[in-house]
């Protein structure tokens, strides 16, 4: 409204300056300060609506009545389908670290603690965020066609009509599907990778299989494991809030749609990769 | 019943709604006539409160819209009915569930009598044989028929039907204005239709309002409307009329 205001009156007031050139000039700035306003403004309207939308889900999703089949396959479609993704990731990103690594740790004559660093890459680090990133692109841009789809042939208006509310159906079993699936895919991420560096490192390599596991065990940590599950399930949260709400409030039509599904893939990816950086500093 | 009082929407500067008023009484159905692109969907979805007014009143028995604690809007929509212009089916279920849908998550029959209920349904608007078939697989015809059955299938004290003849043959029409008139009977719903099947469905509504350039031209009995000297209402009125001679359907 601000905006509105101040708008017309710089047009009414360029009207009588229209020939001059300080006059241009003045409403030239003016017009640039305007839509400099009107995009923060939009911008801080925009985000307050995406954490109500977060809000509100968290809320549908811890008062009852769940939606327990539609959480079933959501936890299906977001988890079990994406194994064999993160199986093949895991594997070759633990395969890499080894290789990496034993290059690295050879300089400094320290290849026993190959087996370490490449579960602590992958536990602290690589493994949340790697399957995040995955499941984003996998899932999540499937959710948000999905959601967007509803919402333009108006499937999300007809259940509102019915009196039936589309949190519950759609983004709760998202969000808590999200938060079952991600910690899991983590971990089997981390346990193919372990096993693909061993492969690297020990078969390969020949770093001793005792060293490589047995120094594993004494370097790797409880609060590690903790870390890495807290960050997946925040990541869970993340992506599927990312997601849902890029569907729930999309465009016109086709386009609009499949700029949401972009915009939603971009987004939840920028924003793990921000938010990893806060949870590492805060949490180790 | 419903009644709309001074209704203005716009979006983004275009002003749709300029003032709408009208009021259908409990019992009746009120045909909603104009061309396409005036806003009649628009207007539909606001008496359902799916949009909110930039101004003016939609009051639903008594019950403004637009102040309605969420618990009320509930209760007011499970005596609702609406029927999409485009169907709005789930597209994830079939025929079968998508009528049954409203029933197996709004009312505690057992599945049994859902499924008589939804078989009868779907008996009256002529799907039985597709009732496993997703709306991916069937026609534009029987989407708009498969979301009739899944309005109908609750028993709506109030029903909106957005177009529910548009784009039947003139002998599915037929069936579907009877099958309105024939629940109309059995539950006296109180009912808005947005149409163009003016003689059709003329025979069975009490109202007829026109909506034209943002605003009620006339209201009135269909004979109010058919015998009317508006030029554009004549106009409108006519050309549907000639549209409706055989060799002519479109
Ligand atoms: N969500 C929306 N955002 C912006 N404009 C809209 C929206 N919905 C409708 N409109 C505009 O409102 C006007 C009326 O649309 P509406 O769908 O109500 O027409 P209609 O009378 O139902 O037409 P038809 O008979 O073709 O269905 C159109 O010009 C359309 O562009
Ligand atoms: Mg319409």
């Amino acid at each position: 409204m601000v905006t509105h205001i101040l708008g017309t009156s710089v047009k009414n007031k360029n009207n009588e300056f229209r020939q001059t050139l300080t006059g241009f000039l003045g409403y030239y700035v003016a017009e640039r300060i305007r839509s400099i306003g009107a995009a923060a403004i939009y911008g801080v309207v925009r985000l307050g609506r995406m954490g109500l939308f977060l809000l509100k889900a968290v809320f549908y999703a811890f008062t009852p009545p769940l939606k327990f089949a539609r959480l079933v396959k959501q936890v299906w479609f977001i988890g079990f389908q994406s194994t064999l993704v993160i199986l093949l990731t895991g594997a070759f990103t633990g395969m890499v670290l080894g290789l990496q690594g034993f290059y690295t740790l050879t300089r400094f004559g320290s290849e026993a603690f190959l087996g370490p660093m490449v579960a602590l890459a992958l536990i602290r680090e690589l493994g949340p965020v790697i399957s995040a990133l995955m499941v984003t692109g996998r899932a999540g841009s499937a959710i948000t066609a999905e959601i967007g789809i509803m919402r333009i042939s108006e499937q999300i208006d007809a259940l509102e009509l019915m009196g039936l509310n589309p949190y519950r159906y759609l983004i709760v079993p998202n969000l808590l599907a999200g938060i079952v699936a991600l910690p899991l895919l983590t971990a089997i991420f981390n346990v193919v990778g372990i096993f693909g560096g061993y492969l690297v490192g020990v078969k390969l390599l020949g770093v001793g299989s005792g060293t490589y596991l047995g120094e594993m065990a004494n370097y790797v940590d409880m609060s590690d494991i903790a870390g890495g599950i807290y960050k997946s399930i925040s990541f869970g949260v993340l992506i599927t809030w990312v997601c849902c709400y890029k569907g729930f409030y999309t465009g016109f039509g086709a386009e609009g749609v499949s700029r949401a599904t972009t915009q939603a893939v971009v987004l939840s990816s920028v924003l793990v990769l921000v938010w990893d950086y806060f949870m590492t500093s805060a949490l180790f | 019943m419903i009644r709309v009082e001074n209704l203005h929407k716009s979006f983004n500067g275009f002003q749709v709604l300029r003032g709408v008023s009208f009021e259908v009484v409990k019992g009746e159905i009120l045909a909603l006539i104009g061309q396409s692109g005036f806003g009649k969907s628009v207007l539909l979805k606001h008496v359902a409160g799916l949009m909110q007014p930039d101004s003016g009143r939609v009051v639903v028995d008594g019950q403004d819209m637009c102040c309605l604690s969420n618990k009320d809007l509930v209760r007011l929509r499970n005596r609702f009915g609406f029927l999409f212009q485009g169907g709005a089916l789930f597209d994830s279920m079939t025929v079968f569930d998508n009528v049954a849908f409203p029933l197996r998550e709004k009312t505690i029959l057992g599945e049994d009598i859902i499924r008589r209920k939804v078989l009868s349904e779907l008996e009256q608007v002529g799907l039985i044989g597709s009732e496993r078939k997703y709306p991916a697989e069937i026609s534009g015809g029987m989407i708009k028929r498969t979301a009739l059955a899944r309005a109908l299938v609750t028993d709506p004290e109030i029903m909106l039907f957005d177009e529910p003849t548009t784009g039947l043959d003139p002998i599915t029409v037929k069936t579907i204005v009877s099958l309105i008139a024939a629940c109309h009977q059995r539950l006296t719903f109180t009912g808005i239709v947005v149409t163009h099947k003016i003689p059709a469905i003329f025979a069975i509504v009490d109202k007829v309002a026109m909506l034209h350039e943002g605003t009620i031209v006339i209201a009135g009995t269909p004979q109010d409307i058919l015998a009317s000297d508006e030029p554009i209402v004549r106009q409108f009125v006519h050309v549907h009329e000639s549209s409706q001679e055989p060799g002519c359907q479109t």
